[in-house]
């Protein structure tokens, strides 16, 4: 490898477009988007409900393949992928956060993070990936006697506990009042600070975009804005 | 239509699989509940109508000679409609074409025309009053011989070779299984039955103007055992056999029997069916009505009354029964057909009349729609009572408790998707309940379709491995000394001869008396074995009597006392012989005593009356010819022939039988694993989406679902074993009377066999699920919620 060589940016996609057929209606979810995105970057994704931006984390973290385009993390071409290696590439590289936690019922926090911590190559324990959610006092609880705020904080946890390269969060504070999603906010944070972990965070209130290092705004499947932020500030300062 | 109805036909659509699956299985208790019905009233309606058209008779006798004269004293006997004698003999028959001797059991015809036990004309004629050499056959033998009218044969009659003519062929009341004296199943090819006039019958046997078998019409209001009684008191003096009823006339106690256990299957079967569909009905509705919460609530909302929620989801359950009665009816009048025709072939009837039991139709679906209704309002029940604002919200999510099993699992550092089935079934416990119940009903109903080939192995291995071990029985035409013995020894191929001696007997302890038959066994004997239950060779001890416990039952007498036994061929001597064993022996229903005891009590000379042989197996051709030329040989039972013949039938249908029993049964288990793991998949798919974002592998995901429901079926599986051998014991009690008793086995294969069978059907069912939840849209999954 050439030294010379700037280091590769952790994704890139090329023309992606994503249409869905519900019988005879074309539905374009995506309409060609180019995105780079670099390693330790925080990316607020910012857009109107139906603007694309789920559809475009969901292929950014393989849970869905583009109808055209291409799509790179690091050196490896996302779009060629089969099942067995999209699989391979969530359980190594990718943790998601989800607006309804997505946590299992029949699982403590705990064992909702081990979950992950079995499967992973190089995973933190389970303690310290709650620790760093300030969860490590209710770790043996099920999730039915968490908050929301709790539940999301154990979702982090879990998605943060493989150390993964990108952490895609979709809506993470969606379902939460402004005071718990502020913690929850700090939480991804310093995830992202202390880690290095790029991160993607989805979301709808405009209020959340100062705290990233550069904010993309889709309409329509397009993106329509893409800046960095000059005036990053902590998740305490944001309130909505 | 109402938007209701038509949303509960697109449910049904929707849900057309489990749908199905439910139906299968109540369909299957509602087929076996009609079709046996309708087998079981058709042949009772038969057989009804022909012991009724054909005259047969309510009481039979055997007796040494008598005049004819005796048979107008029994129909003065109170209670006694019609009485006819007739003279009866076995005869060594030499068929063209067949290299060993048959058996042939001759029967006298009245010249004026039987009047009881009327054989039924199917071709040609009856013998001709005036003419000796004519025969009429009955019509299995003679179909099988191609002995049309016209044909000869020859047999021993009486010691004399005899050419007979064929006139005709005929079926008989008192036919309707032949099975020869001693057999275990019918042989058309070696047992054939004989009419033939009475003057000839009494030239042949020297009985002109005697009979020796006298048969009873009873009047409606007859006392059969007081006729019975009046009968032997009559007959005592011309050397009576002992009268029995229709109870002990061979056909009709089998067909009987038959019947008997047609109705155990109606009874045992069904049930089984019907509560499995009930708790499927309730888990699926249950579940559909889960799903369906926001859409209740907004209907109350809408200003829809309980009842007429209620209404629309028991609509829905109703037209499952629906389903599943219009199979079940469609199945069972297909399966009786089939299984009237088998019974046509087996039991020989001339014609059938076919009665549906219109009975069993209403009953079943009565118990299909009461099934499917109870099933479905426990589940209607609980949705109705949230408030719609509630019942619009999703439901909180389940809560999961900390109980010491839980800690259990927790010290046991299973992986997380391990500790997700297990929790899973303790949250769950009553669904895992059903499922359990389901899985081990359907192991349960293998075990009991199955053992049945155990119990005709075990039979088979104690008849022929164990008791007896002869290829060959001669019975000879009277008693003899045991020089016949050396006799037989000397005719060839013949390898080693042992001599028998049985004789008809009365046991009588008081009041209670038994028709039976007394065996005695000569010492050092290798062939013809007293075999117990458990396998061990009896030898009956130097004095006394050795009964089976059945026998010893019904006679209320136990080891130690005194039983009157009553010989009822020559001599006739009556003897009190001291009961000195009980054995367990399932199969017996004769009294055993020591050859030298029996002939001390008798105070003669040892004698024989049967001989086993065992036979060089290719010399059997000679020895065939050998017994055709002799004389003192009345019949013979070829053992060897007989297992032959039985492995080769039961081999036959085993294949059919087991694919038949197997299907209906793992149809359960199919139901139940196939519903209960789509209503796992249904609640859990956020969850198990879940997984595979985190990145599980398919696999691993699968592993979730599908390790609940086969932990679940293996934990069935000993229940189902305990189940089956608990109901199959009851079927065999239901069906064994005192004079057919059906021994009681399950082989370890059976356990397995079922097992394996329950196995692979979950599996199946539980793989077709998983296939869906590969198909699963992780995105969509994840976004929405219930």
């Amino acid at each position: 490898m050439n030294i010379a060589t700037p280091p590769l940016p952790i994704f890139r996609a090329e023309g992606v477009t994503r249409v869905y057929r519900t019988g005879s209606v074309e539905v374009w979810a995506l309409r060609g988007v180019d995105l780079a995105l670099n390693e330790g970057e925080m990316v607020v994704l910012l857009g109107a409900s139906g603007s694309g931006k789920s559809t475009l984390v969901n292929i950014l973290g393989g849970l869905d393949l583009p109808s055209g385009g291409r799509v790179h993390f690091r050196d490896r071409e996302l779009t060629e992928a089969d099942d067995r290696a999209l699989t391979a590439f969530r359980r190594d590289h990718v943790g998601f956060v989800f607006q309804f936690y997505n946590l299992v019922p029949s699982l403590t926090a705990r064992e909702n993070v081990a979950l992950v911590t079995e499967i992973a190559r190089d995973p933190m324990t389970p303690e310290e990936a709650l620790d760093r959610v300030g969860l490590a006092p209710r770790m043996d609880h099920f999730p039915a006697e968490l908050s929301g705020g709790e539940q999301q904080r154990v979702a982090i946890a879990r998605a943060i506990a493989k150390r993964p390269d990108v952490l895609l969060c979709d809506e993470p504070t969606g379902a939460l009042d402004s005071r718990t999603g502020v913690q929850v906010l700090e939480a991804l944070h310093e995830v992202n600070r202390d880690l290095g972990t790029a991160t993607v965070l989805i979301t709808h209130n405009a209020a959340i975009q100062r705290i990233a290092h550069r904010v993309v705004v889709l309409a329509d499947g397009r993106i329509v804005r893409d800046e960095a932020n000059p005036d990053r500030v902590l998740p305490s300062e944001v309130s909505w | 239509m109402r938007a209701l109805d038509r949303k509960m036909l697109r449910d049904l659509r929707r849900i057309w699989a489990q749908t199905i699956a439910i139906a299968m299985v109540l369909a299957c208790g509602i087929m076996i509940l009609v079709g046996a019905e309708a087998t079981q009233r058709t042949l009772v309606q038969t057989q009804a109508a022909y012991y009724e058209r054909h005259r047969f008779a309510d009481v039979f006798a055997g007796v040494a000679r008598a005049p004819q004269s005796v048979v107008t004293e029994a129909a003065a006997i109170d209670g006694v409609a019609q009485a006819e004698g007739r003279i009866t003999f076995s005869a060594v028959l030499d068929i063209d074409g067949m290299t060993e001797p048959a058996t042939g059991l001759i029967l006298s015809l009245p010249a004026e025309g039987a009047g009881l036990n009327v054989p039924l004309l199917r071709r040609g004629r009856l013998p001709d009053p005036d003419r000796h050499a004519e025969v009429a056959l009955n019509e299995p033998f003679a179909e099988r011989h191609g002995l049309v009218p016209g044909s000869t044969f020859r047999g021993i009659l009486n010691g004399q070779l005899r050419e007979l003519v064929v006139t005709g062929w005929v079926l008989s009341p008192e036919f309707v299984y032949t099975i020869a004296p001693g057999a275990m199943m019918p042989d058309d090819r070696r047992y054939g039955l004989i009419w033939m006039n009475e003057a000839a019958a009494a030239a042949t046997m020297d009985m002109g103007g005697a009979v020796n078998d006298i048969t009873l019409r009873l009047t409606r209001d007859a006392d059969e055992a007081q006729v019975i009684a009046a009968l032997d008191a009559l007959l005592d003096a011309y050397g009576g056999t002992g009268a029995h009823g229709r109870d002990r006339q061979t056909s009709h106690t089998f067909l009987s029997s038959e019947l008997q256990q047609l109705g155990a299957m109606a009874t045992y079967l069904p049930p089984i069916f019907f509560v499995v569909s009930a708790f499927l009905v309730n888990m699926v509705l249950g579940r559909l009505i889960a799903l369906e919460r926001a859409q209740i609530g907004l209907f109350k909302a809408l200003g829809y009354g309980r009842t007429e929620i209620a209404g629309h989801y028991m609509k829905l359950a109703g037209l499952i029964g629906v389903i599943a009665v219009a199979l079940g009816w469609g199945f069972g009048w297909w399966i009786a057909d089939a299984m009237i025709g088998l019974y046509g072939e087996f039991f020989r009837f001339p014609f059938i009349i076919r009665d549906t039991g219109t009975g069993a139709l209403v009953i079943s679906a009565v118990l299909g729609l009461a099934t499917v209704a109870l099933g479905g309002l426990r589940a209607v029940w609980s949705s109705l009572k949230l408030p719609p604002a509630e019942a619009m919200q999703p439901p909180a999510p389940p809560t999961f408790a900390r109980g010491a099993a839980d800690r259990f699992l927790t010290w046991l550092r299973l992986r997380q998707t391990t500790m997700m089935i297990f929790r899973s079934i303790l949250r769950w416990p009553g669904r895992a309940a059903i499922t359990l119940f389901g899985v081990s009903a359907s192991v349960a109903m293998l075990v009991m379709s199955y053992f049945m080939f155990d119990s005709i192995e075990m039979l088979m291995d104690s008849v022929f491995g164990q008791a007896n071990r002869q290829q060959m029985t001669l019975m000879l035409a009277a008693p003899q000394t045991e020089q016949a013995v050396l006799d037989a020894l000397a005719l060839p191929g013949v390898i080693r001869a042992e001599g028998g001696y049985a004789m008809p007997v009365r046991l009588a302890n008081g009041h209670r008396t038994r028709l039976s038959a007394l065996q005695g066994h000569y010492e050092g004997a290798e062939l013809a074995r007293l075999v117990d239950d458990a396998g061990r060779v009896v030898t009956p001890p130097a004095e006394g009597l050795v009964l089976p416990e059945m026998l010893a039952r019904a006679l209320g007498i136990e080891a130690g006392q005194a039983l009157r036994v009553e010989m009822l061929a020559p001599p006739r001597t009556v003897l009190t012989l001291s009961v000195t064993a009980v054995i367990p022996q399932g199969m017996g229903q004769e009294a055993h005593i020591a050859a030298s005891a029996l002939f001390a009590a008798m105070d003669s000379a040892p004698q024989v009356n049967m001989i086993h042989l065992s036979v060089e197996a290719d010399r059997v051709e000679e020895l065939y010819a050998a017994i055709k030329s002799t004389p003192a040989i009345a019949g013979l039972s070829d053992w060897a022939e007989v297992r032959r013949q039985f492995d080769a039938t039961l081999s036959e249908s085993l294949l059919t039988m087991v694919a038949i029993y197997t299907l209906i049964g793992v149809l359960i288990a199919i139901g139940v694993v196939y519903n209960a793991a789509r209503i796992q998949l249904s609640e859990r798919s956020y969850e198990l989406a879940s997984l595979r974002v985190l990145g599980f592998s398919r696999g691993e995901v699968a592993f979730v679902l599908v390790g609940e429901m086969m932990l679940l079926t293996l934990l069935a599986i000993p229940l189902g074993w305990a189940l089956g051998y608990q109901v199959a014991a009851g079927m065999v009690e239901a069906i064994s009377t005192d004079v057919i008793q059906i021994p009681f086995a399950i082989s370890r294969r059976t356990y397995a066999m079922a097992a394996l069978a329950v196995f692979l059907a979950s599996l199946a069912s539980v793989l077709m699920v998983r296939r869906r939840l590969d198909r699963v849209d992780l995105a969509m999954a994840l976004k929405a919620r219930d």
